[in-house]
């Protein structure tokens, strides 16, 4: 009960208490083991260089498919590559596009919301329905959509991946926006002279900066998955750059014969997704109380 | 009543029509030749000049897109770059296989989802409630298409419980069903959790209004207060909600296809998008789009005529 | 206590009840003792927040899951301790032999099921026809005053008024011919005139039904008019109780004198400012050592702050815990 207080989108940020919920968040079981896999995830993606006991490109014909053993932890593929190695790097992919792709929606979800909720009627009715109907498609219809027309590529990944990401973001922003744009201090400024869209970003940022990290711990498995999950079909990176997604996918073609291969693809991915959705969830029971599901 | 669902379906055109234009608009904001990129770089000039009238993209941008939206409200949708076929036959004989999936990946999420919902709900708090809630964002968390390959893996090529593949004997319904078991589960799995989740939150807040107190104050058996009085009304979202499922279920059914090598609209498309044929992504994509406007419409009637506050201006 | 003993169908005997929560135990109710006697309505007044809700809730057993009642607290329904009750028993007493009015009618009733299902639902242990429970339904109806019952009984709340609501309530909680009625604020929720119909109708059923009522308000001109007698509550005690007309022309307890003095419709002389009780309710996990009113009271003297008042007779028929009523 202590330290519950309400969180008014104009209530500010208070500040004796800023790292309480980091012990918060590590108080409660799923989130300490989320944020667990997390960092397992992140370290060892960032020293995949190190860790990686082969090169994620190295062909070795003589043992390929072959089963896990302690030359190859989880095995090689049908060229012979060493499965845990390029499931390393993998991770640097994944985690690439959805830091990318995450980090553009937030920045294009912030402008565009403060753009419908600061702007003329009109420009926030038409951003509302453009949004409104991005979230209308299944996203994977709308990636093979851009798909076809422009190619797969990692780029057109992350072209997706913002498309269908930022109205989040956006929303977060406007509903912000609107809150504020009345409230006496930015009229104040405002008569002091200051820009209008300096006194807003200045004032709206740490307000939902909250809201807006909940969002993007719950949106990365997202994305992580729509990379993999495009990869997987083939219309994802290209190789030889390794995702989990077609490590699954060269896996998928031996299930029969070699199943280690898929199921050492899906661990990776597994791991990821559950890792940032405990942490996502935990992060607003922690962070937004209003939202707590009574436990 | 009536007024909002015409309104609601305004809005599914609308959106329909957005997509499309989206479509189009894209296909011509691509740099270079669509004709090339489509057709390769072996095309001679001749093919490409019969792509383009084939596609309409001699003709300038507002007339095909025109002339593209009264075709399809003629249900004609063009014809496969490459058999020539008309992309509507080709889609109406993969639909039903798509629809069929998503319906079983409901049926499953339904099934699992609603009692899981209801009896963490019951039991809230208890350790079973609170594992519940762990397996209901394992299940919303973890891809769909992983758990169609480790269920393909697991139940179909180790335990043999079920066919691995294809969609199973024309004609034999029992045998179809059999062969969409399986796929149906892997799809239908996330929305479990979701379905867990939203049904549980929305038990609780219906378990504190004062209605059930005075249900519990009159001595009513706690099973007719709680799968009727309770359950009636904190159904009525979740029944909203299940419209939404559809589309995400459409997306999953795209792995699922894949996977388990069953045919249907998912399948087509990405073969289509491996072979460059706009006429097939173009219609797959307007028809499961359709489909997903389609459901939430339904889905939001269905909700809205089951309750009697909302039926009565129907 | 009360002189005309024996014959009760409610007796609550030194009634404890606490709830744990995050800040610590809230003691919500302590040592109640009180009874409604056969045929007679009593009243149970109080600010928001006194107990009277958990007052009732314990009569019927819906206390929260934190709730932890007092060891030696009995509340005695017709000489069976519902604490002590088992789920069967309990539930074979809810709605059959004690029934409840809500105080909101607008939420009171389940928006999705129509009233005549929810009333003949109500019915479930009568071994009777469906068509016989609607007719008894639809009697029911009648007899509170809504017009057209056996066509209506197939509408849904949302399709009645306010008042109607209220009606169709006690409708319902006279469906098994209760032994007793409790009523918890049944017009709060509803304007004057509805209000007024209200205790008319209630007046009227009482004389039909011939049923003990336990009638909850914060509204002391409902309680004169209708209650014989009257339980005055104070942060979780009850600190004065008698026959209606006695305590009210002759309050002992400074609280229920105050009460008195705050409501609107006693005021006499022309004022600007709405008399109101100075300071505010003590925190029930922290009490006064001495009497719970101690803090707020005018007339509070050395004995008050050293330990709490017990329980002193006014006369017969009417008593107070305050040290003034033991040393007049």
């Amino acid at each position: 009960m202590a330290g519950v207080t309400a969180s008014d989108a104009g209530t500010p940020i208070r500040r004796e208490s800023r790292l309480s919920w980091l012990w918060q968040l590590l108080g409660d079981p799923l989130g300490a083991f989320g944020l667990f896999l997390v960092l397992v995830v992140v370290v060892s993606a960032a020293f995949a260089d190190v860790l990686a006991p082969y090169d994620y490109k190295a062909l070795d014909v003589k043992a390929r498919l072959g089963a896990p053993s302690w030359d190859h932890l989880l095995g090689t593929d049908n060229l012979g590559r060493d499965t845990f190695s390029r499931i390393l790097h993998g991770g640097q992919i994944a985690l690439y596009v959805a830091l990318v792709s995450i980090g553009a929606s937030l920045m294009l979800g912030l402008i565009l919301g403060m753009l419908a909720g600061y702007g003329p009627r009109w420009l926030d009715n038409f951003l509302m329905w453009i949004f409104d109907s991005v979230r209308s498609f299944p996203v994977i219809m709308f990636a093979l959509a851009v798909i076809t027309v422009v190619g797969p590529s990692l780029e057109t990944i992350i072209f997706v991946v913002i498309a269908t990401t930022t109205p989040g973001y956006a929303r977060i922003a406007r509903a912000s926006t609107l809150a504020t744009k009345n409230t006496e201090f930015i009229l104040a400024e405002r008569s002091l002279g200051a820009g209008v869209w300096r006194i807003m970003f200045s004032h709206l940022v740490p307000n939902i900066v909250q809201p807006l990290l909940i969002l993007c711990s719950m949106d990365i498995p997202v994305v992580i998955t729509i990379e993999a999950g495009l990869s997987f079909l083939g219309l994802g990176v290209k190789p030889p750059t390794p995702s989990w997604g077609s490590i699954l996918n060269d896996g998928f073609g031996f299930i029969r014969n070699t199943p280690w291969l898929v199921v050492a693809g899906g661990i990776p991915l597994i791991v990821t997704t559950l890792g940032f959705t405990f942490l996502g969830e935990a992060l607003r029971d922690v962070l937004d109380p209003k939202l707590k599901k009574d436990r | 009543m009536l007024l909002y669902t015409v309104k609601r379906l305004g809005l599914a055109i609308l959106i329909v029509c957005l997509a499309m234009l989206m479509l189009l608009s894209a296909i011509h904001m691509v740099p270079g030749d669509p004709a090339g990129i489509a057709l390769g770089p072996r095309a001679t000039p001749e093919m490409r000049e019969e792509f383009r009238a084939l596609m309409g993209l001699d003709r300038p941008f507002f007339v095909q897109y025109f002339k593209f939206l009264a075709n399809v409200m003629a249900g004609d949708l063009g014809v496969d770059v490459w058999s020539k076929r008309p992309v509507s036959t080709m889609i109406g004989e993969q639909l039903p296989h798509t629809i069929a999936l998503a319906l079983v990946g409901l049926g499953w999420a339904i099934l699992l989802g609603i009692p899981m919902g209801c009896f963490s709900a019951v039991h809230r708090n208890s350790p079973l409630d609170k594992l519940t809630a762990i397996l209901s964002v394992g299940c919303i968390a973890i891809p769909s298409f992983i758990v169609s390959l480790y269920a393909l893996l697991l139940f179909a090529v180790e335990l043999r419980w079920f066919p691995a593949i294809g969609a199973g004997e024309a004609g034999d319904l029992e045998d179809q069903f059999v062969h969409l078991v399986l796929p149906g589960l892997a799809v239908g799995l996330g929305w479990v959790g979701y379905l867990a989740r939203f049904v549980r939150t929305s038990m609780l807040e219906v378990m504190g209004e004062n209605h059930i107190r005075m249900a519990r104050a009159y001595g009513l058996p706690t099973r007719r207060i709680t799968y009727i009085y309770a359950l009636k009304l904190a159904i009525l979202p979740t029944v909203a909600l299940l419209g939404v499922g559809v589309g995400s279920l459409i997306s999953g059914a795209v792995f699922a296809e894949i996977i388990f090598a069953r045919p249907g609209v998912g399948k087509m498309v990405v073969d289509a998008v491996n072979t460059r044929n706009y006429p097939i992504v173009m219609g797959g994509v307007l028809v499961t789009t359709m489909l997903f406007a389609l459901s939430t419409l339904i889905s939001d009637l269905v909700a809205a005529w089951l309750d009697p506050r909302i039926r009565q201006s129907l | 206590m009360n002189a005309n003993g024996g014959d009760r169908v409610l007796e609550v005997r030194d009634l404890s009840v606490s709830f744990r929560t995050g800040r610590g135990v809230v003691r919500a109710l302590r040592h109640v003792d009180m009874a409604v006697p056969r045929n007679k309505i009593v009243g149970i007044v109080g600010e928001s927040g006194c107990g009277k809700s958990t007052l009732i809730n314990s009569v019927l057993r819906l206390l929260a899951a934190n709730a932890v009642v007092g060891d030696s607290s009995t509340v005695l329904f017709r000489g069976d301790d519902v604490l002590r009750m088992n789920d069967r028993q309990l539930r074979a007493m809810r709605g059959q032999k004690i029934s409840m009015v809500f105080q909101d009618p607008m939420t009171a009733l389940n928006p999705v099921i129509s009233i005549g299902t929810q009333m003949a639902d109500i019915l479930y242990r009568l071994d009777m026809t469906a068509a016989g429970k609607r007719e008894r339904a639809a009697d029911m109806l009648a007899q509170v005053g809504i017009p057209d019952p056996m066509r209506r009984l197939d509408d849904y709340p949302h399709q009645f008024s306010g008042g109607m609501r209220q009606r169709i309530c006690i409708a319902m909680a006279l469906m098994m011919n209760p032994a007793l009625l409790i009523a918890d604020e049944p017009t709060t929720a509803l304007d004057v005139t509805l209000e007024a119909q209200i205790i008319h109708l209630m007046k009227d059923l009482r004389a039909r039904f011939e049923c003990s009522m336990l009638f909850v308000s914060h509204n002391l001109g409902l309680i004169a008019e209708l209650c014989d007698e009257v339980v005055v509550m104070y942060a979780g005690e009850v600190v004065e109780q008698g026959e209606v007309h006695d305590l009210f022309h002759r309050a002992k307890h400074p609280y229920t004198q105050m009460l008195l003095e705050c409501d609107p419709a006693r005021i006499e002389k022309a004022s600007r400012a709405l008399p109101t009780i100075q300071g505010s309710v003590p925190d029930l996990i922290d009490l006064p050592r001495g009497c719970i009113f101690g803090p707020r009271c005018p007339k509070r003297y050395e004995p008050c702050d050293a330990s709490p008042p017990g329980t002193y007779g006014v006369n017969a028929i009417h008593s107070a815990r305050c040290f003034q009523v033991r040393d007049a």
